[in-house]
């Protein structure tokens, strides 16, 4: 495996570089119009089959996708198979619904406004055709379930009205919605029969002029989609991450100095499993940033945290797991130390390749690749936005180096992506001699930015350095395109069968394939 | 407009509320579900009610757990055992819901029908409704089948028996973890119901994959298992298979796992026999009271005195005691405590001079412990040392901890040791409790915490009721009198309440001579709240004391009292008279 900046030119290994085409965009910005701060979304996360895409927002609203070619064609897999389509096909997602998860939330014993914000969505095991899914803001996680309902009518359908079979009651028909149905056997509700006991006779043969309510299910649905259960109050500081374990009954959640683990099923206790909060906040030197389960361990999980350092711990060794099994950290650079050193170290995200032996990771200039059998360093390093490493004081200035950005790995495990600045995002294949390196922009042309990076050996980069200062003066980077650190591509998710990207730009969502 | 007759009105409305709006009315016709069931008829609750039940499979999850409890019972309603069948559709659906809560109750209500139905009934509905369970899409419904072949599988002809046992193990070998949960839970009922030359092939593999499987969640349900099949084993079998792999397990790699090892011990020592539980099962046990972790060592060290009950004194000297020494002083105060609440009980099977050896010098190192919990734990089983070695051995150092803990700065360990002065008292004696912890009591009277003082007062009345009025009348009595001149309005009440407590122990002589005249005092209390107090006190004192008395002095002052300025004073005092007034017309 290589790392370092490579040329997207010829392809050298068996993976050819994919073709990146666009799919669809949802919530596309018209020219001219204004961002509303609410609809920034703020988080992005496939289900585990990649028939559903979820995101969330600043507005606390979870939007769900569903993927709507394979469906719409209604063959079984075996008609697939034998219809032979040369390669037109490529994974197509709707807007499904949306609801609204988190509201503003104030919290009176701090003072503290809890903004509504979605920080993370996790999907969870689906069951019953419903779909169940984790969503955290700053502070409460929430387990939803989402699930079609036939619209039921609650009717009477009366034989003869004369002998009115509704218990005398005048024929009513109402909509199980509204607000006062009438009740189908003629009597208001507010009567209490609470003096029933269970000393009343009956005829034998029942009593033939009662009669139960009739339900008639119209074929239309509607999505309905309910809090289960409420997480809460379990976290002094703000949640970063929230993960599934593969055991279906546990999820963790972190915040910069704590994790908790959580049963699925019971809100009200969880248990902590690492705790960095030292007795005397001063000597504070490091948070949490990112945490996440194994996928198929149940009992490991790894966590990065401000320093740059992956921790991966043993949920078996102990109960408290401050001490952790295996530590990933890259030793620095004799004497390449500077100012931003230690700032863009910190890792803004981590995750596990779906085989659960790679970690990626994402701190301020790179993407990492990590085997979790080698903690002396990364198995490959991709630069992201190199061209970037001159202006780190603009960007300190401007609070842009503490952006957070993720990052994403294909199903196949075989490329990386992740977001840049300029609404930009970058590919990188890491196989074995892999030499992919594509940019992208999140529009409709995502090839329209990119241009032939000259392919330079790394001893020019003083020159490429002198090159990127005059374009700062242009506003313009290093390939002649300007830079704008407003719009950054935070969010992105790779579908996790199909090479299928999904990615945020401000309050727009788009898709590319290839 | 209704025509309906009036008797059967609140039928109507039950019916009807079966599809209410309102949550609560819903839960309320299916909790009484039974009633509209026999209003219909066994006839058409088996043709239109129970399908309308089948049908109502979305609504809230609390009514679906109410609905799957009824149904459990409802045998009765649809024409006895013999159409007990048509009440499994709706249960089947709620097997299959997402919410555990409500599948559990179908799965217990299948049980319960299903233990009813006759055999040709099993085998033409349960078992098909089983095997729809267990071959179903969605994991919840396998998860639900685990829990009913117990059920079915004593009534299946011995073809279909072969194919129970073959899902079964399908089941514990499913994809999904939640199954084989479900699995590994459930294995001990189903293999209770497996004719043994099965239980020994079949149900031994499905057991050995569940113990070696990835997910510790499902190896910890096996630990259980181990107990379960143990006790279904013959006793060399189970030697054979089950003691190497609670061996194994209690060196597993994962501490949750451990940790059911050591809660489960001694259901596990009694599954293999007291034999191997002696060569193998000791030096397992010692290895998890010094495992790593101490969550582990917790539960281990609570489980010392029910496993040294099960071994000889001597190897319970010789293996068990040296860590429980260890334990005495373990870094981690929960596993200190957790030994404290049980290692008191460990000196009846020592024995008299073992424990004046070798456990008194534990108690006293843990009575000095710097963790209140472990003096309190230690403390609130005293009476089982009492009996073994006296009481004298100990009280020398446990008077200093009792004074620390009474005097703690947190309210809930003074509260704790409160709550064990009455059997402190009980097992010290009239004599040192005279001596040293009567003035404790009192002073707990004028605690700063309204909990403390509360709890003080319960205290007096209970120290009353165990030493009698006679010692009350010298040792507390006037003490706590005393205090009914406090300057703080909140002490004085709390005499007042303790007055209230007191007199129904003292008697109604007492009450009259001592009691009464304090309370009547008080009603010149310049604090409203005091007054009404008084008022409240006075009314509990009506039924102690002679009608004469309440005559002539309690009436009298709760009249006065009804006059008073202050509007609760008057509502107090008011309700007094009033009880008075009852209370007369009833003697009368």
């Amino acid at each position: 495996m290589k790392g370092g900046d490579e040329e997207v030119a010829t392809p050298a290994g068996p993976p050819q570089p994919l073709d990146w085409k666009f799919s669809k965009v949802f919530g596309e910005r018209i020219a001219g119009e204004e961002i509303q701060e609410v609809d920034i979304i703020s988080a992005i996360e496939f289900d585990k089959t990649g028939d559903h895409l979820a995101t969330g927002d600043r507005g606390g609203r979870v939007v769900l996708f569903e993927r709507t070619d394979a469906k719409d064609h209604g063959l079984s897999r075996r008609d697939l198979e034998r219809t032979d389509y040369p390669i037109s096909r490529h994974p197509e997602f709707r807007y499904k619904t949306e609801f609204q998860s988190h509201e503003p939330e104030f919290d009176y014993l701090k003072s503290l406004e809890i903004e509504e914000k979605i920080n993370k969505i996790r999907w969870c095991q689906t069951a019953n055709s419903a779909l169940f899914l984790l969503s955290t803001n700053d502070k409460t996680i929430k387990f939803w379930k989402v699930q079609e309902k036939k619209i039921k009518k609650i009717s009477k359908i009366i034989a003869d009205p004369s002998k009115a079979v509704g218990n005398g009651n005048v024929a009513s028909s109402s909509n199980s919605n509204s607000p006062k149905p009438f009740p189908t056997n003629g009597v208001s509700p507010d009567r209490s029969c609470n003096h029933l006991g269970n000393d009343i006779s009956f005829p034998p043969g029942g009593l033939p002029s009662l009669c139960l309510p009739v339900v008639v299910t119209s074929q239309e649905t509607n999505l309905v989609a309910r809090c289960r259960r409420v997480y809460g109050h379990a976290h002094d500081y703000h949640i970063n991450s929230i993960s599934n374990n593969s055991d279906g009954e546990t999820f963790i959640s972190a915040d910069d100095l704590r994790i908790n683990l959580w049963n699925l099923e019971i809100s009200n206790q969880s248990f902590n499993i690492v705790d960095l909060k030292p007795a005397n906040m001063e000597d504070l030197t490091e948070v949490i940033t990112s945490a996440e389960f194994h996928p198929a361990h149940c009992n490991m999980l790894a966590y990065s945290s401000s320093k740059g350092s992956i921790r991966l711990i043993d949920l078996r060794q102990s109960a408290l797991c401050d001490s952790h099994a295996k530590l990933f950290e890259e030793s620095e650079a004799p004497g390449s130390r500077s100012f931003f050193t230690e700032i863009i170290a910190s890792i803004s995200d981590i995750k596990f390749a779906k085989d659960g032996r790679y970690i990626l990771s994402r701190d301020y200039m790179t993407l990492k690749l990590w085997d979790i059998n080698m903690d002396s360093g990364p198995v490959a390093t991709f630069q992201v936005h190199e061209y970037l490493r001159p202006k780190l004081c603009d960007l300190y200035e401007n609070d842009s180096i503490f952006d957070k950005f993720e990052c994403c790995l294909s199903g196949d495990g075989l490329r990386v992506a992740t977001g840049s600045y300029s609404n930009l995002f970058r590919v990188f294949g890491c196989a074995p001699e892999s030499t992919e390196a594509t940019t992208l922009e999140a529009t409709k042309n995502p090839m329209r930015r990119q241009v032939q990076t000259p392919s330079r050996p790394s001893r020019s980069l003083n020159s490429i350095t002198r090159v990127v200062r005059q374009a700062e003066t242009l506003g313009v980077d290093a390939n002649g395109n300007s830079l704008d650190f407003t719009t950054k591509l935070l969010h992105l998710a790779w579908h996790p069968t199909e090479n299928l990207i999904a990615c945020v730009a401000a309050n727009s969502l788009y898709m590319y394939y290839a | 407009m209704a025509m309906i007759n009036e008797p059967l009105y609140p039928i109507a409305v039950l019916i009807d509320e079966l599809k209410n709006e309102d949550i609560q009315l819903r839960l309320n016709s299916i909790r009484k579900l039974s009633t509209i069931a026999r209003a219909l008829g066994e006839e058409r609750t088996r043709k239109e009610l129970i399908p309308f039940l089948s049908e109502n499979n979305d609504d809230d999850d609390e009514v679906l757990l109410a609905m799957a409890e009824e149904l459990g019972v409802f045998i009765p309603y649809v024409g006895g055992v013999e159409h007990a069948n048509v009440l499994l559709p709706p249960l089947e659906t709620l097997c299959i819901v997402e919410e555990t809560c409500v599948r559990d109750k179908a799965v217990e209500s299948l049980c319960r029908i299903g233990a009813q139905m006759r055999e040709q009934d099993l085998v033409e509905f349960f078992i098909p409704l089983l095997k729809r369970l267990a071959a179903g899409e969605w994991f919840t419904a396998r998860v639900s089948s685990c829990g009913l072949f117990h059920i079915a599988y004593p009534s299946a002809p011995e073809a279909l028996k072969t194919e129970l046992r073959t899902l079964y193990s399908q089941l514990c070998q499913d994809d999904m973890p939640m199954v084989r949960r479900s699995a590994a839970t459930n294995l001990g009922k189903f293999a209770a119901t497996v004719e043994a030359p099965h239980l020994k092939v079949d149900i031994m593999s499905m057991f050995d994959d569940l113990t070696h499987d990835d997910q510790d969640s499902v190896r910890l349900l096996a630990v259980e298992g181990c107990a379960a099949l143990g006790k279904l084993l013959e006793p060399q079998d189970c030697i054979a298979h089950i003691l190497p792999v609670i061996v194994n397990f209690s060196q597993d790699k994962s501490w949750r796992v451990r940790y059911m090892v050591a809660n489960q011990l001694y259901e596990l020592c009694e599954a293999v026999g007291p034999e191997p539980t002696r060569s193998d099962l000791v030096p397992a046990y010692v290895r998890l009271l010094r495992d790593n972790e101490a969550e582990v060592r917790i539960a281990a060290a609570g489980k010392v005195t029910k496993f040294c009950r099960i071994l000889n004194s001597e190897l319970a000297i010789q293996n068990i005691l040296p860590c429980v020494k260890e334990l005495s002083t373990d870094s981690s105060q929960h596993v200190r405590s957790a030994l404290a609440s049980v290692i008191m009980g460990m000196a009846p099977i020592l024995g008299k001079d073992a424990t004046i050896e070798q456990l008194l010098p534990i108690f006293l190192s843990l009575l000095k412990d710097e963790f209140p919990d472990v003096r309190l734990n230690i403390i609130s089983k005293l009476d089982q040392v009492n009996q073994v070695i006296g009481i004298d051995l100990l009280s020398q150092s446990l008077l200093p901890a009792i004074v620390e803990l009474a005097e703690d700065r947190h309210w809930r360990v003074r509260l704790a040791i409160i709550e064990y002065i009455p059997l402190l008292a009980s097992q010290l004696g009239v004599g040192f409790f005279d001596d040293k912890l009567g003035a404790l009591c009192m002073q707990w009277l004028k605690d700063k915490v309204y909990s403390i003082r509360d709890a003080a007062a319960n205290n007096v009345k209970r120290l009353a009721e165990e030493f009698g009025p006679d010692w009350a009348m010298q040792h507390i009595v006037p003490q706590v009198l005393d205090m009914i001149n406090n300057p703080h309005y909140l002490y004085r009440m709390t005499i007042l309440h303790a007055v209230s407590l007191l007199a129904p122990v003292m008697g109604k002589d007492i009450t009259c001579s001592k009691l009464l005249p304090v309370v009547i005092n008080a009603s010149k209390d310049r604090v409203p709240n005091i007054k009404f107090n008084v008022a409240k006190v006075l009314q509990s004192l009506i039924p102690i004391v002679d009608q004469s008395v309440v005559e002539k002095t309690i009436r009298p002052c709760l009249v006065e009292l009804s006059e008073d300025p202050d509007v609760d004073v008057r509502y107090f005092a008011t309700q007094a008279l009033q009880s008075s007034d009852q209370q007369m017309m009833m003697s009368n």
